[in-house]
């Protein structure tokens, strides 16, 4: 393996951590409701940019980071209370739609709160390299790779081992079974706008100190965890992660071997194949519904 | 008094479904519904459960009004319903899926529950670990009611629990129907099966397009001309 390739892979899997962070958080609420909330990328940068305000002011990184965290999920509770929850019944199509009108309003909003200028926010531990196999890696990316395998690890508990995980799955495999036993389905619709919103906003933490973050820098991470859950299978959480790492190695061994130029577009590449050809993605649910 | 449900409507966009539906139930007894497919028996159920909207009337069950109640309090209250088609959920373990139907009750309830459910359907606890989605028609039909028992119910909505099932399981099936019975659970039973319906019912109501054209004791129903005509093909 030479040294580039390694870097190529190195770049690769911090880059698709952060879009497997973003597709578990279009499955968690696609599961919910069926919903593709495209104000996902949004969480991400009022999370980035929150951290970065916060910092700024002087907290130290042990209260920015929650506070940042709980300021996206807030946003992401009050999306659904007053933007979705009001349309409920609603076609799917308009609720996504409300989602897009959403995160143009979320970012309109973040404009005028900050500025459009970009921001740095300061790595966790370091900016000093380190040397992997002829290759290197920023100790940022550890934190990056680090923090995303640990919430994969707690989501697997949390929806494999404990009753409101459960209850959560059950709702997305049959809404009317789970209403009859007794689960609150508009709840369980809450709370994954809460969770998808504060997964996003970790994303957007632990990716700004790579590559500075602005008030529209949801807009393409939020298509590329789009890209990442199609290619994953909507709805499922292992396709979620194989999904946003397979993408992000693509991307930086394309702009690597190929040419940076292509680098965004290999994501809707993807996109289309997908959809061609395997419409239910790596992992997702054979068959599904027409719409 | 247990269930009174008094000049319930209901309706899928204009079309209506329910037209002013009068039905009593009381404590300890098996009343079955029975009518031809596309008489309202399902959404009636939906509707006691709260699961389908309904437009006008009343449904009372121990004295509280529950008309407009949101489907959680009414499984809270003990109004449990096993859906029509089991419903179960397939990529969940049998387990999990019994554990799901205590939702509302405690730790401690659903530990005896399971218990419980496991006696009655040895089968269950042998698959236990295999996912719901993978266990036959008539083992998801068990699971499906095993499910509404992890409940605690005071009333049992039984939708077509017999729907689909070889002759020899609906007799399983009915048995267990007889065995609930016994042990004093209140059942409000829809079947197409109306013969077995009606063999195993205290009362029962005839349903024809939204409306109780019939009532009254089960034998009285078997014996009864119209009925006899039109759903035991005699």
């Amino acid at each position: 393996m030479s040294a580039q390739f390694m870097q190529y892979l190195l770049t690769g899997l911090t880059v698709g951590a952060i879009y497997a962070l973003l597709a578990l958080g279009f499955s968690i609420i696609f599961n919910a409701s069926h919903v593709i909330n495209f104000a996902q990328g949004e969480f991400v940068m009022i999370g980035g940019m929150a951290a970065v305000s916060l910092t700024a002011a002087g907290l130290p990184y042990l209260l920015a980071v929650p506070l940042a965290i709980a300021a996206a999920a807030l946003v992401g509770l009050a999306l659904e209370k007053f933007a979705v929850e009001p349309a409920r019944g609603a076609s799917v199509v308009t609720l996504i739609i409300i989602t897009i009108g959403a995160s143009i309003f979320l970012r309109g909003l973040a404009m005028l709160v900050w500025d459009k200028n970009l921001h740095p926010l300061k790595p966790f531990t370091g900016d000093t390299p380190i040397a992997i196999g002829g290759a290197t890696i920023l100790p940022q990316s550890l934190w990056v790779l680090g923090v995303t395998l640990a919430i994969v690890l707690a989501l697997s508990w949390f929806f494999g081992r404990t009753l409101l995980g459960k209850a959560m799955l059950a709702t997305s495999h049959n809404r009317l079974a789970a209403e009859l036993v007794g689960i609150n389905v508009r709840m369980v619709l809450f709370l994954s706008f809460g969770l998808s919103a504060a997964l996003g906003a970790i994303a957007g933490i632990l990716i700004a100190p790579i590559t500075l973050t602005s008030y529209d820098v949801g807009v393409m991470l939020g298509l590329k965890g789009f890209a990442a859950a199609i290619l994953g299978g909507l709805g499922s959480g292992m396709g979620a992660v194989v999904g946003g790492l397979v993408l992000g190695i693509a991307e930086t061994m394309s702009a690597g071997y190929l040419s940076s130029a292509y680098k965004d577009a290999i994501a809707f590449v993807i996109i289309l194949a997908v959809l061609f050809f395997m419409p239910s993605g790596l992992f997702g649910k054979r068959g599904g519904e027409r719409v | 008094m247990m269930l009174e449900v008094e000049g319930l409507c209901s309706q899928y966009g204009r079309i209506p479904a329910l037209k002013g539906i009068d039905v009593q139930v009381r404590e300890g007894e098996l009343v079955a519904l029975v009518g031809a497919n596309g008489a309202g028996k399902t959404t009636l159920l939906r509707a006691l459960s709260g699961v389908q909207p309904v437009s006008a009337g009343r449904v009372h069950f121990e004295g509280a009004d529950i008309t407009s109640a949101a489907p959680d309090k009414r499984v809270r209250l003990g109004v449990v319903q096993v859906p029509e088609g089991r419903q179960v959920f397939g990529p969940l373990s049998v387990e999990d899926n019994l554990r799901l139907g205590a939702y509302l009750r405690s730790r401690a309830e659903a530990a005896l529950g399971i218990e419980r459910v496991y006696a009655m359907f040895p089968v269950l606890k042998s698959k236990r670990r295999e996912p719901a989605g993978a266990l036959s028609g008539g083992q998801q039909q068990m699971l499906a009611m095993g499910r509404a028992l992890m409940a605690l119910p005071r009333l049992l909505l039984l939708d077509e629990p017999s729907m689909g099932l070889a002759p020899k399981l609906v007799e399983e099936i009915f048995a267990c129907v007889r065995a609930l019975k016994a042990a004093s659970t209140t059942i409000f039973l829809v079947d197409q099966n109306a013969r077995a319906a009606l063999a195993v019912a205290d009362r029962a109501y005839v349903l024809e397009t939204g409306r109780v054209v019939l009532s009254g004791s089960g034998p009285e129903l078997l014996d009864n001309e119209q009925v006899k005509e039109a759903y035991l093909g005699l």
